[in-house]
């Protein structure tokens, strides 16, 4: 859906996303190797790492499937 | 001037890390290159002021509850949650969901089927110029006032949280906003709008999950609530974590409410005004590409809005529960914001009520998960703002100059009186938050003003579409009724506190109640005003009424759609889980 655009709505959302969730899981990798000095309550659930997982995961998924190659090829 | 503008820069609620400010910082670049990438799609005044009213129902019902979800509305509530307990959530269910489904299935085809511009538009439609003037001036001027005072608490909670420099703030978001609402238009503020969406659950959607973890479910934290608020003398500390069983009396609960201001005065009332006539919001709908988007929007966003408690209302309740002095180990005690930002307050490091959210925030959110909750509040501001600001612009272009200043104006020269008015609106809202800035007793005012108009509008509105007998004279003075009406009421209890037993219809009644029942009184004010001059005055031959009132406007048949395609099978889905909901948490 272009909702008038020639670039979708939902592929600037996938680019958000995608990239926050790798700038937080590459700083949650960073942080299992080398734990912080002061660290946030819950942080043995290591939160960062797989939110921002998730979120990279989502984010690749609304990038590729609303790309501008793909939506080029369906319309 | 406020003391929060006092407070020294090194005394912030949390640090941002370089991880932190990279993510916000990619925000900014992302909203303008939006803009960018839509300027050349704004040209004509359909594109420009209406998005070509060609959005689809899930962008058209995101971007409806997103101009709704501002940064204030995030930690203002959530702060709620903490003062009042889980009676804030009444706020997001019967003070939404109703009336988002109403104005899907009820008002939406008038809306769309008129072909109007604005709700305003609507008005000269339906009862002619006088009550097109009166709503669209209140409208445009309460608007950017209002966009004024949320960026000057923005900046506030920016300065108090961050250590940011207040004019900075202010100037950032301010020029974002205009840059990205003046090249693109609505198409512009509601792509970011959709986007600021999945960031304000991507950045705030962590504290509930941890909390719960961290409190032991739901039980475990009504538990500790209980317990927190039995060691402070709390009265009916039971009343935090319960919807409406102590809401049979004003004195039972922190709020001070009963169950017919929660009811009658926000449910029929306040919620009905804001969600179907505010132009804000409705501006969204509009854009729909046709009746059956325009109708599933504010049904998608009904879905949407049932959650939203869980992002806002249940941090604030974590907070009551888990929040504790990293010092002592003791209960920590929010405190309103004038006292926690005072310099005694400062010095005992009291924190005010809207700080629930960012000291949650900062409780299990680290670099990188902490700039990305930073980053949902200042979306949810800019959401807010390019809301105000592209609503402004459309009902100075087509109701005031449109209508008033140049009949003729053709579709140029409106499209570039809507780009200069975004930027208008910009100025005059941050010359609103520089006044407010050096007189706070403003803030109360505006804040006030601009709840006079909603009530009696929705009044007019609803008379207009459902009832044909309603004439132009009937409208405009039940509209001019039901605004002084509530302006005198307001001003009876602001001379005379002990008038509240009468507005309000109790002397236990605190300020929320009286906003209710005064809203509930000035709509009936409107409509009875209505009503009888309209039945003195000659009505509009039916012809002329064609598409604007229930009974004379054809509305399409869905036959051709399968059931489950259908708006109102949405809408009963919705309404059961908004149903269940209530009972749950009786």
């Amino acid at each position: 859906m272009k909702s008038g655009g020639s670039l979708s709505i939902w592929f600037f959302i996938g680019i958000s996303l995608a990239v926050n969730g790798a700038i937080i899981l590459a700083r949650g990798i960073y942080e299992l190797v080398s734990p912080p000095e002061h660290q946030v309550v819950l942080y043995q659930l290591h939160a960062n790492v797989w939110w921002g997982a998730v979120l990279l995961i989502l984010g690749l998924f609304f990038s590729l499937r609303f790309s501008p190659a793909r939506m080029a090829r369906n319309s | 001037m406020n003391p929060a503008l006092l407070v020294p820069s090194t005394s912030t609620l949390v640090h941002l890390s370089p991880v932190d400010l990279v993510i916000i910082i990619f925000y900014f670049v992302l909203v303008l290159a939006i803009g960018l990438h839509l300027k050349g799609q704004a040209n004509t005044g359909e594109d420009f002021f209406m998005a070509g009213r060609e959005m689809t129902a899930w962008v058209a019902g995101l971007a409806f509850l997103s101009a709704n979800l501002g940064s204030l509305e995030l930690m203002g509530w959530a702060g709620n949650a903490y003062k009042y307990g889980i009676l804030a959530a009444h706020w997001y269910w019967i003070g939404a969901i109703p009336a988002m489904l109403f104005l899907a299935l009820v008002m939406m085809p008038f809306y769309h089927i008129c072909k109007t511009h604005s709700v305003p538009g609507y008005l000269k439609l339906r009862f002619g110029p006088g009550s097109q003037a009166l709503a669209s001036i209140s409208f445009a001027f309460m608007t950017v006032l209002m966009s004024g005072i949320n960026m000057y608490a923005m900046a506030v909670v920016m300065r108090v949280v961050l250590g940011w420099d207040i004019h900075f703030s202010i100037w950032v978001s301010s020029i974002t906003v205009a840059a990205y609402v003046a090249l693109g238009g609505l198409r512009s503020a509601i792509f970011n709008e959709v986007l600021q969406f999945f960031l304000i659950w991507a950045g705030a959607l962590l504290i509930p999950i941890l909390g719960l973890v961290e409190a032991g479910g739901w039980t475990g934290l009504k538990a500790q609530i209980l317990q927190n608020l039995t060691e402070q003398h709390a009265p009916n500390p039971g009343a935090y974590t319960h919807l409406w069983s102590t809401l049979g009396d004003f004195g039972n609960n922190p709020m001070g409410i009963n169950w017919v201001g929660i009811v009658f005065g926000l449910g029929a009332v306040i919620s009905m005004g804001y969600w179907t006539t505010d132009f804000l919001v409705v501006q969204r709908v509009l854009a729909a590409k046709d009746l059956r988007s325009a109708k599933l929007a504010p049904i998608i966003g009904a879905a949407f809005k049932m959650m939203v408690p869980f992002i806002v209302i249940l941090p604030g309740l974590l907070g009551l529960a888990l929040l504790r002095d990293p010092h002592t180990g003791n209960l920590l005690k929010l405190v309103p914001g004038d006292l926690a930002w005072s310099d005694a307050g400062r010095a005992q490091g009291l924190h005010s009520f809207d700080e629930v959210l960012p000291l949650m925030l900062a409780r299990y959110c680290g670099p990188g998960l902490l700039g990305l909750g930073i980053t949902a509040l200042i979306a949810g501001f800019m959401s807010g703002m390019a809301g105000n600001v592209s609503a402004f612009a459309t009902v100075w272009t087509y109701d005031i100059y449109g209508a008033m200043i140049n009949k003729h104006a053709s579709d140029d020269s409106k499209v570039r009186m809507g780009r200069w008015c975004t930027l208008l609106g910009v100025a005059v809202s941050i010359g609103t938050a520089y006044l407010v800035m050096n007189a706070q007793s403003i803030m109360d005012y505006v804040q006030a003003l601009f709840s006079f108009f909603i009530a009696p509008l929705f009044g007019t509105v609803i008379l207009g579409m459902l009832w044909k007998r309603a004439t132009a004279a009937g409208g405009f003075w039940g509209l001019l009724a039901g605004t002084l009406s509530s302006v005198g009421m307001y001003a009876w209890v602001k001379v005379d506190p002990g008038a509240v037993r009468y507005v309000a219809l109790s002397s236990q009644a605190q300020d929320q109640a009286q906003n209710m029942f005064r809203a509930l009184w000035c709509w009936l004010i409107c409509v009875a005003v209505t009503v009888v001059v309209s039945l003195v005055t000659k009505p509009k031959p039916d012809a002329e009424l064609a598409d604007l009132v229930y009974g004379l406007t054809p509305i399409p048949h869905e036959e051709s759609v399968s059931f489950v395609r259908r708006p109102v099978f949405w809408a009963v889905i919705v309404g059961v889980v908004f149903v269940v909901l209530q009972i749950i948490f009786w």
